[in-house]
């Protein structure tokens, strides 16, 4: 995963709340046991015109189809932004796209935790700090750029203005370094292995055997039903 | 000090505190569906990394998979048959439970952990699905994560998790006749806004969780998602120790008793401290359908389409306005007035057996209006089973339904089958998102009951005027 720790870009703003994942990556634009593949689906509810014979044209009046925000790399949105579905799509797509980070009032949980995964920064922000970002970065977006800083937790726009943000240090700190949580989780296997021989005696209902249900007898009652009723 | 039903099963999973609000927490079960597990599992396997506890792991086909009858490997899905081939190879290859295409048992994961007793009071379980908090109604501390957390938790049985905050939503009073916990969800929803839980553990507790069926209880923590909570949960009672006993996975014999005296202590001290709590009068609410394309766009049946220019807030003066020009509706329109084209029933809120006995109750011996397209999609092969021996197939069908093979199915748009471009549908699921059950479709949720009374007048209708 790419480190954060500062980043200056155009801004773009798609201040609307409760921006669900299933808008940020419409289900029909995940075609493939992939990861990858996916920017062009982004946004697609919204980004491209309906037009017969499934051709896509882009629907000029989105605010990524603009030449001004060619380049965004900072969305700026509404609150609740990534609620609903927990698809990690959303957070590739936003990524693939070009994406380093998105200012929201609030977030959806799981979109949270995917983009700090996938090194895309969620900076939470009040409505009056994006409202004053975006008239900045409107004007003139190319060149008013705007600059969030990881290190210092704040976020920059016009001269002298400057806004401070809240990060839970664990996520700070990985995105900064860019760790994977797996590798990190690895060095701690010691505790995982003897947590789990003590549980086993605590809580030994918890634990099943491989591949075995409990009381495969009515596993099998319910297979013959079934095979019954569609004979 | 006293403690939350939610703090003693957090402290139970606690392998560490690693610092900077981080824990590391075991994980008990986590259950895969070929759409996202799939993702997961090959992930892991470019890693070189194995699934750690296969008897801990289960799977199940459920978003992809068609649910016409005669199903097989071929999805109307584009692309749909990579998804349900490679799931069964890597699933096979880790040594993980799968429950395919044609097995008895196969079903919406939410739907089909209850029933085989995958998810019990006390366990934590993830799956890389939202609606996983569905679990949560068993007592179990049950939660959505992305693939890349599911990757962790097989790999390494554990997750490294921020302890949410706490709320407990205090259901009080008793529900008036036709009036279900969908209804209570929309309406606690609309109250407080699809934001109002973010972030939290909702503990759903009050007076009014003792009457409420244990399946009705699954709809509750089912929306807990729509509320944006990390998750919802129930302590569990007795009628919960009724529903796991005896199901496939559960704990039998001694380890049986052992496990029955864990969950009888497993519930929230008195005197233990939430973040925040709220309160919902239960007589208050009535049948509740959505307007918009937030499930916090919903209002009681005998309301009317807001106005956005009363609204106070302008953020959410403007989100109301682009609901309504995406649903084609104008303010003030009564809600038992709106014509429908389609009703679905369906999905993990609202697809359980008692889901599908309110509604043929309301279906038995009508007719649903003319050119009204109508599905019942089962939650799980098992509900279908049971649905079909008590008869109640032949109640949807003869009533005009069609009755399908379990799955998602409709409740999202995956490329394949979908509803049409200003198509209107009553719906019992949980997302009403603009596209979420085709491009352009207009989605309305509602009880399964409100669902089939609507179909039978082919408007929106308050199903205890309706009704047998
Ligand atoms: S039924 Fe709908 S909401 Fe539930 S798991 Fe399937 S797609 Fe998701």
């Amino acid at each position: 995963m790419k480190p954060f720790t500062r980043h200056r870009g155009v801004a773009a703003p798609l201040i609307r709340v409760n921006i669900d994942t299933d808008t940020i990556i419409p289900s029909r634009e995940m075609r493939r046991v992939s990861k990858h593949g996916l920017a062009d689906g982004l946004f697609a509810g919204w980004r491209y015109l309906d037009t017969p014979g499934g051709k896509r044209e882009n629907n000029p009046e989105f605010v990524l189809n603009k030449p001004h925000y060619a380049g965004a790399t900072i969305l700026l949105a509404g609150n609740n932004f990534g609620c609903g579905s927990s698809r990690e799509h959303a957070a590739w797509a936003l990524v693939e796209y070009g994406f380093r980070a998105v200012i929201a009032p609030g977030f959806g949980s799981i979109f949270h935790g995917n983009a700090v995964r996938n090194g895309l920064l969620p900076v939470k922000l009040p409505e009056p700090a994006i409202d004053a970002l975006n008239e900045y970065a409107s004007a003139s977006p190319e060149t008013n750029r705007i600059l969030v800083d990881l290190e210092n937790t704040t976020v920059r726009g016009a001269a002298g203005d400057e806004f401070g943000f809240v990060i839970e240090p664990a996520h700070r700190e990985m995105l900064l370094q860019g760790l994977d949580a797996i590798a990190m989780t690895q060095q701690h296997l010691g505790l995982i292995e003897a947590f789990r021989a003590a549980d086993r005696q605590r809580r030994g209902w918890a634990y099943l055997d491989a591949g075995q249900a409990t009381t495969p007898a009515l596993i099998k009652a319910s297979i013959s039903v079934s095979v019954k009723s569609s004979s | 000090m006293p403690k939350t039903l939610f703090e003693k099963i957090w402290q139970d999973h606690l392998v560490a505190d690693l610092g900077n609000g981080s824990h590391l927490l075991h994980i008990d079960r986590v259950f895969l569906h070929e759409r996202t597990g799939s993702i997961a599992l090959t992930g892991l396997a470019e890693r070189k990394l194995q699934v750690r506890n296969p008897a801990h792991a289960f799977c199940t086909m459920d978003h992809i998979v068609d649910t016409r009858p005669g199903r097989g490997d071929e999805t109307a899905m584009p692309g749909g048959r990579e998804f349900i081939t490679r799931t069964r190879q890597e699933t096979r290859r880790a040594g993980i439970t799968l429950f395919d295409i044609n097995d008895p048992r196969q079903g919406i994961s939410h739907v089909i952990a209850a029933e085989q007793g995958i998810a019990l009071p006390g366990l934590t379980m993830v799956c890389p699905d939202s609606h996983t908090c569905t679990l949560g109604a068993l007592g179990a501390l049950a939660w959505g994560i992305g693939s890349s957390d599911c990757e962790h938790a097989l790999a390494l049985e554990t997750l490294r998790v921020i302890k949410p905050e706490q709320m407990a939503v205090y259901l009080e009073g008793d529900l008036a006749r036709g009036v279900t916990a969908k209804d209570v969800m929309l309406h606690l929803i609309a109250e407080y806004s699809a934001s109002g839980g973010r972030g939290y553990a909702i503990e759903f507790r009050g007076s009014g969780i003792g009457q409420l069926p244990v399946e009705a209880r699954m709809t509750l923590c089912n929306m807990a998602v729509e509320f944006s909570a990390f998750t919802g949960l129930i302590a569990p009672d007795e009628a919960t120790l009724d529903y796991v006993a005896g199901r496939p996975y559960a704990p039998v014999g001694d380890q049986r008793d052992a496990a029955t005296a864990y969950w009888r202590q497993l519930s929230s001290d008195d005197g233990a401290v939430y973040d925040r709590e709220l309160r919902v009068d239960l007589a208050d609410v009535e049948p509740t359908v959505t307007w918009g394309t937030s499930p916090q766009h919903a209002v009681g049946i005998s309301g009317r389409v807001p106005d956005p220019g009363n609204e106070s807030d302008e953020a959410a003066g403007r989100a109301m306005q682009r609901a309504l020009d995406y649903m084609g509706l104008n303010p003030g329109t009564a809600m038992s007035s709106i014509p429908i084209d389609a009703a679905f029933i369906g999905s993990c809120t609202n697809s359980r057996l008692s889901d599908l006995r309110a509604a043929a109750d309301i279906l038995e011996g009508n007719k649903i209006a003319r050119g009204i397209k109508a599905i019942c999609v089962p939650g799980s092969s098992r509900v279908k089973l049971e649905a079909e021996q008590e008869g109640l197939d032949q109640v949807f069908r003869d009533a005009g339904f069609e009755w399908r093979e379990s799955g998602c199915s409709l409740c999202f748009y995956a490329g394949g089958e979908g509803f049409t471009r200003n198509e209107r549908v009553i719906t019992s699921t949980n997302r009403n998102f603009e596209g979420r059950q085709g491009p352009g479709a207009r989605s309305h949720l509602a009880s399964p009951a409100t669902v089939a009374a609507s179909a039978l007048a082919g408007f929106i209708t308050d199903a205890r005027i309706t009704g047998n």
